[in-house]
C-alpha cells in the first residue's frame, strides 16, 4: 500500500513555518497538483515501463536537519575540484557550510532559493521557478514543488570561460529510508559560460529516493555543458528532472551517464525557446544487476533554424532494465528545424529488458529530422577477432563494451571529469 | 608441430571436412589449395577455434598439446596464428591498446613479466619497419577504415608482434593488388624461420610466386586429395583444378 499522507503533514508545517510569498504560493498549487495526480502508475503511458509507485510502499525520513563528517564528502569530491565551485546537497537541502564558492561574485552567485524569491532576483524568480510543470505533469513534479525547502538559486555571469560548478547530492540514509527533494534553478545570463555537473551518494544501507528538480534558464550567448553521473549503491532511486529552457539564441551540451542505482528515472527535457539554438545531448547507461534506468527525454523545438543532436546508448545485462523514450517535438513555427536521434542497445543477459521508445511529432513541414534505434548483442565476429589473438573472452567483451562506450565519453570535455568517468566504468565493467 | 589426423568437422549438421590428415614440422611451409567450397577456410576456421564448427572426429597434435581441448585464446597463446582472410573492424577499440593486450596476455600466460612501455614500443618500431606498416595505422581504431590492402598488413604485423610458432595465413593474398601482395609478401618471407611453421591457405598459385612452400596439398571435397612440392603448385596453374577433382569424381564414382 502506498504511504503518502505523511506529505500533507510536511506541507501544512512549511507553509506555517516558514515565510509567505512567492515559493509558499508554488508549494500550495504543487501540493493541489499532487493531491489531484497522486502518483504516477504504470498505467500512465509515460510511466509505463517503470513502476515508480512500488517505491512508495514505505514511509520515508524526510529529515533535512542531517549533516554529514568532512571525510565523507572528501570520499566523493570530483577530479578537478581544487579549481571548482562545490555545492552540497544533503537529503535534498543545500548546505552551504558544506559548499565552496570560489569563483568572484561578478562571475557566480549562489544563494538559498528562498532568499532569491524574496530579494533582487524576485521576478526572475517568478518567471522561471516551475516552468517545468508545464511539460512534466506528474505527481512527482509537483510533490517537489509542493515541499519546496532549502532550495538553491545560482546565477552565472562569466563570460571568458566556464565557470566550473559541481554539485554533490548526498543522501544520509544511514538511520533509516530517506527521500530528499533538492530543488534548484540556474539562470545562465547573456554570454555566460557554465560546467555544471552533479554526483549522488547515499551513505547508509537503508534505501533513499532522491526526487530531484533542476531548471536550467539559459539566454542568449549563453554556453552551458552538463553533466550527470550516476554511480550510487543499489538501494538509490531517483527521479530526477532537467528541465534546460534556451530563451536566447544559445548553446548546450549535456552528457547523462547512469551506472549503479535502483530505480532511476531521469526527465531531460531540452526546450529551444528561441531562434538558432544548438543543442546537444548524450547519454550512457551500462546496467547490471536489478539495476533500472529509465532515461525520459525530450527535446522541444518552438522556434526557427535550431539544430538538435541526440545520442543514447546503452547496454543491460544480468536482470537489469533500461527505458529510452525520446521525445522530439517541433512546434509549427520551427521551420528549418534539424533534428537528429539515435539511441543504440546492447542486450547481454536473456533476463535483462530495453524498452526503446522514439517519438518524433513533427508540426512543422519545412524541417529534417531522423530518429534511428537498434538493439542488439555484442559483435561475435569482433569477439572471435580478439580472442583469436590470445585476449581472454572476458577481457574482450570488456574491450568492445569500452568501445561502444567511447563515443559518449568523449563528449565529456573536462578532461579530468572524463577520466574520472572512463575509470569508473572500467571498473564497473570489469566487476 | 602440427599434426592433424583424421579430422571430420560440421556446420550447422553438414559435414565440410571429411577427413584430413596433415603433418607441418617446424620451419616448414605448407600451402593448402583447392577450389572455392573445398574446405579451406574451414579447417582453418577448426584450427582457430571457431566455435560454430564442430569438430565430430579425429585429432589435432598442436607443440605436444591437444589442440582440441584448448579455448580459442590459449590456442593463440599456445602459439597458433591465424591471419584472417576477412579482419574485423572494431571501432573504438586503439590498434595500439589491443596488440598490447595480446602481447601481455600471452607473456602472462607463459609466465614471464608484461612488457614494459618502452619495451613494447620499441618492439612496434621493429616490427613496423619489418612489415612496412605506417604508425598512422596503428593509432586507428583496429582496421576501421583500412583498405583490403592495409587490413592484411596489419595482420601480418600481429603476426610479427606475437611471434607464433604457427601461422595459418587464411587467404591472405584475396583481394591484393600486385603491390599489396609483394610487400605482404615480402613481410610473411621475412618471419620464416627454423623454428616458425606457417600454413598458405590460397585459391590461387601467385601468392606461391613470392612465398616458396616446401608442400603443396590440394584440399577437395573435404579430404587433401593430392599432396607434392612446389612444382603441384605450377601444375595446377596450368591445367587448373580440374585435371585433379575429375579424377577425384571418377574414383567415388561421381
Amino acid at each position: 500500500m502506498e504511504s503518502t499522507a505523511y506529505f500533507k503533514d510536511q506541507f501544512e508545517q512549511l507553509q506555517q513555518t516558514g515565510p509567505q510569498g512567492t515559493i509558499a504560493g508554488l508549494r500550495k498549487e504543487g501540493f493541489e497538483d499532487f493531491n489531484g495526480r497522486g502518483l504516477p502508475s504504470f498505467r500512465d503511458e509515460e510511466w509505463k515501463y517503470t513502476n515508480i509507485s512500488t517505491l512508495f510502499q514505505q514511509e520515508y525520513n524526510l529529515d533535512g536537519e542531517a549533516g554529514i563528517e568532512p571525510s565523507e564528502l572528501d570520499a566523493i569530491r570530483l577530479p578537478g575540484h581544487e579549481q571548482a565551485n562545490e555545492l552540497v546537497f544533503v537529503n535534498g537541502i543545500f548546505k552551504a557550510e558544506y559548499s565552496c564558492i570560489r569563483s568572484g561574485a561578478n562571475e557566480l552567485i549562489v544563494m538559498p532559493l528562498q532568499q532569491a524569491a524574496e530579494g533582487e532576483y524576485k521576478t526572475l524568480v517568478e518567471t522561471h521557478l516551475n516552468q517545468s510543470a508545464a511539460y512534466i505533469k506528474d505527481g512527482l513534479q509537483a510533490l517537489n514543488t509542493a515541499l519546496i525547502y532549502g532550495g538553491l538559486f545560482i546565477h552565472v555571469l562569466k563570460k571568458q570561460e566556464p565557470v566550473q560548478v559541481y554539485v554533490y547530492h548526498i543522501l544520509e540514509a544511514a538511520a533509516g529510508p530517506v527521500l530528499a527533494q533538492p530543488r534548484s534553478l540556474i539562470y545562465a545570463d547573456k554570454g555566460a559560460q557554465l560546467q555544471l555537473t552533479e554526483s549522488y551518494t547515499t551513505i547508509g544501507n537503508a534505501d533513499s529516493l532522491n526526487n530531484q528538480v533542476m531548471e536550467v534558464v539559459v539566454e542568449e550567448n549563453a554556453y552551458v555543458e552538463y553533466y550527470k553521473l550516476q554511480n550510487d549503491n543499489s538501494n538509490a532511486s531517483q527521479v530526477s528532472t532537467s528541465h534546460i529552457r534556451q530563451i536566447g539564441r544559445s548553446y548546450v551540451h549535456t552528457v547523462s551517464i547512469a551506472l549503479n542505482g535502483g530505480m532511476v528515472r531521469n526527465n531531460m527535457n531540452l526546450v529551444l525557446d528561441a531562434e538558432g539554438n544548438e543543442s546537444h545531448m548524450y547519454g550512457l547507461y551500462l546496467l547490471k544487476g536489478k539495476t533500472h534506468v529509465d532515461n525520459h527525454t525530450l527535446i522541444d523545438n518552438r522556434k526557427p533554424n535550431c539544430f538538435s543532436n541526440q545520442l543514447y546508448k546503452g547496454i543491460a545485462d544480468d536482470s537489469a532494465t533500461a527505458v529510452f523514450n525520446g521525445r522530439i517535438m517541433v512546434q509549427p513555427d520551427a521551420q528549418k528545424t534539424n533534428a537528429y536521434q539515435a539511441n543504440k542497445n546492447i542486450l547481454r543477459s536473456d533476463l535483462a529488458t530495453i524498452n526503446a521508445k522514439p517519438q518524433l511529432e513533427i508540426f512543422a513541414d519545412d524541417v529534417k529530422c531522423s530518429h534511428g534505434c537498434t538493439v542488439g548483442q555484442l559483435d561475435e565476429e569482433a569477439l572471435f577477432y580478439l580472442r583469436a589473438r590470445g585476449i581472454s573472452k572476458e577481457k574482450a567483451e570488456v574491450m568492445l563494451l569500452q568501445a561502444f562506450a567511447a563515443d559518449i565519453l568523449v563528449q565529456i570535455k573536462p578532461k579530468a571529469l572524463r577520466e574520472h568517468a572512463e575509470k569508473l566504468i572500467d571498473k564497473h565493467l570489469s566487476l | 608441430m602440427l599434426s592433424i589426423k583424421n579430422i571430420h568437422a560440421n556446420i550447422a549438421g553438414k559435414e565440410i571436412l571429411k577427413g584430413i590428415n596433415l603433418d607441418i614440422k617446424a620451419g616448414e611451409v605448407h600451402a593448402i589449395m583447392g577450389p572455392n567450397g573445398s574446405g579451406k577456410s574451414t579447417l582453418a576456421s577448426v584450427l582457430a577455434g571457431r566455435e560454430e564448427f564442430e569438430v565430430t572426429e579425429g585429432e589435432v597434435e598442436f607443440a605436444g598439446k591437444d589442440l582440441l581441448e584448448l579455448s580459442t585464446e590459449d590456442r593463440a597463446r599456445e602459439g597458433l596464428f591465424l591471419a584472417f582472410q576477412y579482419p574485423v573492424e572494431i571501432p573504438g577499440v586503439s590498434t595500439t591498446n589491443f596488440i598490447k593486450a595480446a602481447v601481455n596476455e600471452k607473456r602472462k600466460y607463459l609466465g614471464q613479466e608484461p612488457l614494459d612501455a618502452v619495451s613494447f614500443l620499441k618492439k612496434m618500431k621493429e616490427k613496423m619497419a619489418l612489415v612496412e606498416i605506417d604508425q598512422s595505422l596503428l593509432s586507428r581504431s583496429i582496421n576501421e577504415g583500412f583498405s583490403g590492402g592495409e587490413k592484411k598488413r596489419n595482420e601480418v604485423f600481429q603476426m610479427a608482434m606475437l611471434e607464433p610458432k604457427l601461422a595459418i595465413m587464411d587467404e591472405t593474398d584475396s583481394g591484393l593488388d600486385i603491390d599489396a601482395l609483394r610487400i605482404v609478401a615480402n613481410g610473411i618471407n621475412k618471419l620464416r624461420s627454423p623454428e616458425r611453421s606457417i600454413l598458405l591457405i590460397t585459391h590461387y598459385q601467385r601468392l606461391l610466386d613470392y612465398i616458396q612452400p616446401d608442400y603443396v596439398h590440394v584440399l577437395y571435397k573435404g579430404r587433401i586429395v593430392r599432396s607434392g612440392q612446389k612444382e603441384l603448385a605450377l601444375e595446377l596453374e596450368e591445367k587448373g583444378y580440374d585435371f585433379i577433382t575429375d579424377e577425384v569424381d571418377l574414383s567415388l564414382g561421381l
